[in-house]
């Protein structure tokens, strides 16, 4: 895939520098889109190693003063668009998508100042957690990466993480959404607990709590009292569009 | 040796016999040719043993004339070492040649057999009698006799599996218009019209060898073109066992030697019936039939290319009928690997039968468990590996597409271990990046991998439901590959054999282009 074939049509190009800038952002997007972090890493085509990835290129597009919402627009919204419909097509697998959401993550945390600067929010944040007693994290993990990636501000607690923990997280953060992993049957009536808490402390309202991991259900959610089962990082990114519309 | 030719795989071999009892082997084998010998129904055969230092005598009150041969030792094993280790056979692409090194254990997979019926599929819906709303839809068999139309199919449709490295007709060739006379041409214009990959059948008529040997020139461009690129060779059973050679295969063995083309010399003796069921009998025994058959190949012409030709069976007890799919067919199969390895011989050897009779959880079984096993023994050309149902009887195209994904996964599963430098630094590499990520996770570090092509994707045929659709899964499949157009040959190549090769049905007058 060459930098040049992507058409990345919806920035404003006022400053005499814009070409500049547009290069940038279209060398970002596909960077995004081969999910190349650091300029040592294989891209999806072969060859690329050694060339700049997101992370230098984002470094130059900020000390070059290009618009952070234009990065967020040009560069990584409609790439991660572009990943999710490769994946769609099978072209994709699970490793390329969660390249291309590392990279997405990582320049959103580059942008993080710089768009509090401009006044530019987050889609929310989402705050995630594998719950005590349980201590298997990689679909937690991906589910971070994935969200990170969708824009989302992703707090990760971590594994092993106690009732007062999550709620005090909520808390602090004043997050609408929560996450909850569980592998074990064990270990998920935590899951419960957490969402009673919550009603009981009065923070049930303003949080949409999810859960997922290999024993959950859709029933299970509705018996505790969660918003939504999601079986994977994409129905979890599914759910989220359809509690913001 | 070659710069180009398919890449099989190139296995560690699992071997079950000592050194030791490899030798043992032999000397078992060479002491059955010295005593009780061999029974020779081929007077030219005879002749040439005798020649070459045998013992001859023509044997008394026998319906047919036929000769008792002992064989001294050094006779055999002069022989044996004078043909080659390595060879050629060769196909219509360069890219689909195979090269076997008696000395080296690249495996590959290939079709076998010459089955009278053909197993076609249908996938049909049926409604629960409980509901009478469920529905469920389930495969349902047709049988067809073989013809020259089928055979073509079969030979194009493994053209496009991508796991299968040559091609053994599968199918006898029953057409209203065939006849004993023409069926080697028509089987081998069928099969060579229809595939790139290595073409091998067995020879029906000796008196049809010219033109099959003629059709193959035109097709290679020529004599020495043929020659350098044998895309044709040839299976001779010449010893009905136990150990009697017989007349007219012995003949075509003398032809296809002095044709230069490569041979298999063959034997299938069935433990319990035609050889001893005990493993040390019934591989002495295979073993002795097939070194005297290639003795016959080196002394009409030292140096002509030859396999090692393996297929020991054992009967079951209950019909005598072959049973495949068994240990004892394993045992006795990897027995003779490692008796063709020790000889330096390249083996052509045998799995992927059974006794199923539909494609489905027996025939899986079955294939499965001598697919694998027989990979495993490194052995260079593995025949029967595809489609073949009811054991040797019947083939059936969609488990080919069944058994190309099996061995696909198989050839996957023994390739050699990546563990050299390079791979281990990029491996600590990983480790030291993952573990100072947050998340660690090596999920984005297996692209290289992937697209290197060394890690396998899942099962073709699977489903993600509670249901199995194998059966449907792969038939879709098997009509995708069928839609695309057949690898035929050129036109000026087709004129040409139909203006010089008689006996040709005029139904298989097709070239590359026409149905377009």
């Amino acid at each position: 895939m060459n930098p040049q074939a992507l058409r990345i049509k919806s920035i404003n190009y006022q400053e005499e520098s814009s070409v500049n800038h547009q290069e940038l952002i279209e060398k970002i997007a596909f960077n995004v889109i081969q999910g190349r972090l650091e300029a040592e890493d294989e891209g999806f085509d072969a060859g690329l190693e050694g060339q700049p990835a997101v992370t230098e290129l984002m470094q130059q597009a900020l000390e070059q003063g290009v618009d952070p919402k234009d990065i967020v627009i040009g560069a990584l919204t409609r790439s991660m668009e572009m990943v999710g419909e490769k994946f769609e097509r099978n072209e994709y697998l699970i490793p390329d998508m969660l390249a291309s959401a590392e990279c997405v993550g990582a320049a959103m945390e580059m942008l993080a100042p710089h768009l509090m600067k401009a006044g530019i929010k987050s889609k929310g944040k989402f705050i995630i957690a594998t719950v005590a007693g349980d201590l298997h994290d990689i679909g937690k993990n991906i589910v971070a990466i994935m969200l990170k990636g969708a824009g989302y501000e992703v707090i990760d607690l971590g594994t092993d993480v106690s009732v007062d923990r999550i709620l005090e997280a909520v808390r602090e953060h004043q997050a609408p959404y929560v996450g909850l992993s569980a592998l074990l049957t064990t270990t998920m009536r935590v899951m419960g607990e957490v969402v009673q808490k919550l009603d009981e402390q009065g923070l049930r309202q303003q949080v949409k709590v999810l859960i997922g991991g290999a024993p959950t259900s859709t029933e299970f959610a509705q018996q505790i009292g969660a918003d939504a089962y999601c079986k994977d990082a994409f129905q979890a990114i599914d759910k989220l569009k359809t509690f913001k519309s | 040796m070659i710069d180009t030719f398919r890449a099989g795989v190139l296995v560690k071999p699992y071997e079950r016999l000592s050194p030791e009892q490899v030798k043992s082997l032999d000397q078992a084998s060479l002491q059955i040719l010295a005593d009780p010998g061999v029974w020779c129904y081929n007077q030219r055969a005879a002749q040439l043993f005798k020649d070459h230092g045998a013992q001859v005598q023509e044997e008394s009150g026998t319906t047919h004339r036929c000769w008792r041969i002992s064989f001294p030792a050094g006779l055999i094993k002069e022989a044996v070492a004078q043909a080659p280790s390595a060879l050629v056979l060769g196909a219509r692409k360069p890219e689909n040649r195979l090269w076997l090194d008696a000395e080296v254990p690249r495996v590959y997979f290939g079709t076998g057999s010459e089955a009278n019926i053909w197993i076609e599929t249908e996938v049909e819906e049926f409604v629960s009698v409980r509901d009478g709303q469920t529905t469920v839809r389930v495969p349902r068999y047709k049988e067809l006799r073989g013809t020259t139309e089928l055979l073509s199919r079969a030979a194009s449709l493994c053209d496009k599996l991508e796991h299968l490295d040559f091609f053994i007709r599968p199918l006898n060739i029953q057409d209203p218009g065939i006849t004993t006379s023409n069926h080697d041409v028509n089987k081998f214009f069928a099969s060579l019209n229809n595939i790139t990959k290595h073409v091998q059948a067995g020879l029906t008529d000796l008196s049809a060898l010219p033109d099959v040997v003629r059709l193959a020139e035109i097709v290679a461009g020529g004599q020495p073109a043929l020659l350098e690129n044998p895309l044709i060779s040839f299976i001779a059973c010449v010893f009905k066992s136990p150990l009697q050679i017989v007349d007219d295969t012995a003949e075509k063995v003398f032809a296809i030697v002095e044709s230069g083309l490569p041979l298999v010399i063959s034997s299938s003796p069935q433990g319990g019936s035609s050889a001893p069921i005990q493993e040390a009998g019934m591989v002495a025994q295979i073993n002795a039939e097939i070194l005297a058959g290639i003795t016959l190949t080196q002394l009409i012409k030292a140096g002509a290319p030859v396999l090692y030709g393996s297929v020991p069976v054992r009967a079951r007890l209950d019909d005598l009928h072959d049973l495949y799919g068994c240990p004892e067919f394993n045992q006795y199969n990897i027995d003779c690997v490692q008796l063709a390895r020790y000889y330096k011989l390249p083996c052509y050897s045998t799995a992927g039968v059974g006794d199923a009779k539909v494609p489905g959880l027996q025939a899986l079984f079955e294939k499965l468990f001598t697919h694998l096993y027989m990979a495993m023994t490194g052995a260079q050309y593995i025949h029967y590996a595809f489609g073949l149902l009811d054991r040797t009887n019947s083939f059936c195209p969609l488990q080919a597409v069944l058994d190309n994904e099996q061995i696909g996964k198989i050839k996957h599963c023994l390739r050699q271990p990546r563990l050299d430098s390079d791979d281990l630094e990029d491996a600590l590499q990983m480790v030291k990046k993952v573990m100072a990520s947050n998340h660690r996770l090596f999920t984005r570090h297996t692209r290289k991998a992937v697209h290197r092509g060394e890690i396998s994707t899942p099962y073709h045929f699977e489903a993600k439901q509670m249901e199995d659709k194998v059966i449907e899964k792969a038939l879709n499949f098997m009509t995708q590959l069928e839609s695309q157009a057949a690898p035929h040959l050129e036109q000026h190549q087709v004129e040409a054999i139909f203006a010089e090769i008689p006996g040709l049905l005029p139904n298989l007058k097709k070239f590359s282009g026409d149905n377009l």
